[in-house]
């Protein structure tokens, strides 16, 4: 599987569900309108940045916090294919993989520093590589476990057969 | 293996697990609320649209329903999902749902004890990420989106990779101005909110086994804001009467075998010093008494961490015969400890010290309804969560702390170390 879009960088560690999807629409079920309200906490403009197949890059410890899955389906409501980090929170991970929204990809720190903003990113989830196109670097992702790998091939949690 | 270990490998049907072992464990409890609940309602709507139906979940008996984060109704919305939560839980049969103003209702997490709806040694999931703090009982407890919530109530099974253990020892006399509140914030402040990231945070030593239930409590809850998949005490004797002045139900206690440990932290609780978590993160602590100058706007007593009863209990002790000097709003965390303290005076102390009393709701510590803060206000509060706009406007501040500060502070209108109002 491989996946193009453009990247929205925020350089910054513990960016939590309540940056990611403020409180108040915690009431909101509606997928398209909660899509409108991702990231609100650090960008109001990220709905409107955002096209479909597009990526999000961000520091240590994404997604930490409440265990909303309201956030990762407003992530990926507004486009949002994959989440690129150095490390995730636990919950948040899981969402992601058991809900099929989207890919939490795990790269080394040094790989935040090399990729800029709005650079326009290959990703091959087969051979675990980055290739920013933008600037001909190639980054390796750290290969999902087993179960991760066999959850996600499913399509989510509900797919897979024990 | 340690108490977590003993726990997965006994509700996975292995003889033994180690730390990085996936398995599929089943379930003892389950829990949603009113925001988890419609998020459970919504998967199975996607899943029916995919061909999917639930017609049953695994085991009525064994789910139980809070509505605590936007009740009473804050809006339309908030009183349609109330609805449709009710019709869903009547559907399945699940009978166990603790509504608002019928009889005993409050914070999830509040009720998972209060209530002793969950027994030590069993392994219990919740639709919210401080379902961690029932791991005071002795009990795995873990926190779940709502896919996975939706999984486990059709199949009483989740996978689970078996966490690696951080084992902390409490040791020493806790002076009487220091909480429980204060080590976890020290503790926290030490490892990081990523510190204990897919571990599992396990406290021991003879302050822990000193403190009362409701305390070790705050320890677990505030496991969440490290990272931790769980947060555990070992059941003992305190644990045992505190359940069995709740329920009759017999229940197996597991203990672990004091081993598999990643790594052990010591704190001497006798030196420890009043902590306050500043804004934006749980780990930003510094000692209450460093940050006299900061004038607040209001005084904050809630939520599943800091309204339980030992809480109110020890901001009344401050409070009593004074007046506050800043808003300050106290909401007890369930309906059982709500009149505990109205029949120990202690509502009456808060009344008339000037402070608002509220019915029990998670809406202010989650910013969603019920006293939120307005753009550059500054709030002190016996929560667990200060980050960007967590109890209000995104350029609002929330300083996190013991109730014996929240308290003193009420009093000052500015950040207090207990120790500095007058008795």
């Amino acid at each position: 599987m491989t996946l193009k879009g453009t990247v929205h960088k925020y350089d910054k560690d513990n960016i939590d569900t309540d940056v990611i999807l403020p409180g108040p629409y915690l009431k909101i079920h509606d997928h398209g309108e909660l899509s409108k309200h991702a990231m609100e906490g650090i960008d109001t403009d990220f709905s409107k940045k955002v096209s479909k197949g597009d990526f999000l890059l961000a520091g240590n410890n994404f997604g930490c916090g409440s265990s909303r899955e309201h956030a990762p389906i407003a992530l990926s409501h507004s486009g949002i294919t994959a989440v690129i980090a150095p490390s995730f929170a636990r919950i948040f991970y899981r969402n992601c993989v058991d809900g099929g929204y989207l890919l939490p990809l795990e790269v080394e720190k040094s790989t935040l520093e090399q990729i800029s903003d709005k650079d326009t990113l290959e990703i091959d989830i087969e051979k675990n590589q980055i290739h920013d196109v933008t600037n001909g670097k190639k980054f390796s992702i750290s290969p999902f476990p087993p179960l991760i790998k066999k959850i996600i091939d499913c399509g989510g949690l509900m797919y897979y057969k024990e | 293996m340690n108490i977590t270990e003993k726990i997965i490998a006994r509700a996975s049907n292995k003889n033994s697990v180690s730390s990085g072992d996936v398995v599929f464990a089943d379930v003892d409890k389950l829990m949603v609320h009113d925001v988890s609940g419609p998020g459970v309602i919504k998967v199975f709507e996607e899943w029916s649209k995919k061909g999917i139906q639930i017609e049953n979940v695994w085991n009525p008996d064994k789910i139980w329903i809070a509505e605590d984060h936007f009740v009473p109704s804050a809006d339309r919305i908030s009183a349609e999902n109330i609805t449709k939560l009710t019709d869903w839980a009547n559907k399945f049969g699940i009978k166990k749902h603790f509504k608002y103003g019928l009889g005993q209702y409050g914070i999830c997490h509040t009720l998972s004890h209060e209530e002793a709806l969950v027994l030590p040694g069993e392994f219990y999931v919740g639709g919210d990420s401080h379902t961690n703090t029932t791991g005071a009982l002795g009990a795995l407890a873990i926190g779940l989106g709502h896919t996975d919530i939706a999984y486990a109530m059709m199949n009483g099974r989740i996978w689970l990779k078996v966490p690696e253990t951080m084992l902390f020892k409490l040791v020493g006399k806790k002076p009487a101005h220091i909480m429980a509140k204060d080590i976890i914030l020290k503790i926290i402040s030490d490892i990081g909110t990523d510190g204990a990231n897919y571990k599992t945070m396990e406290f021991s030593g003879n302050a822990v086994s000193e403190m009362g239930m409701e305390e070790r409590l705050t320890l677990t809850n505030m496991t969440t804001e490290a990272g931790a998949k769980n947060g555990i005490i070992e059941p003992d004797a305190v644990t045992d009467e505190y359940i069995r002045q709740r329920t009759a139900t017999s229940y197996k206690p597991i203990l672990g075998d004091n081993d598999h440990y990643l790594e052990e932290y010591t704190y001497e609780i006798e030196k420890l010093e009043p902590i306050v978590a500043k804004p934006y993160s749980p780990q930003n602590a510094a000692a209450a008494r460093e940050l006299q100058g900061v004038e607040v706007n209001k005084a904050y007593i809630g939520s599943c961490t800091g309204a339980k009863l030992e809480d109110l209990r020890s901001a009344a002790q401050i409070l009593k015969g004074k007046k506050v000097k800043v808003r300050t709003e106290v909401l007890p965390a369930a309906q059982s400890i709500y009149i505990k303290a109205l029949k120990e005076g202690l509502i009456d102390i808060f009344m008339e010290a000037g402070a608002v009393v509220g019915p029990p709701t998670c809406g202010a510590c989650c910013g969603a309804h019920m006293g939120i803060l307005a753009k550059d206000e500054i709030c002190v509060s016996t929560t667990n969560r200060n980050f960007p706009g967590r109890m209000g406007h995104v350029e609002s501040q929330t300083y996190l702390a013991s109730p014996l500060v929240v308290a003193a502070s009420a009093l000052t209108g500015k950040i207090t170390d207990p120790r500095d109002v007058s008795k």
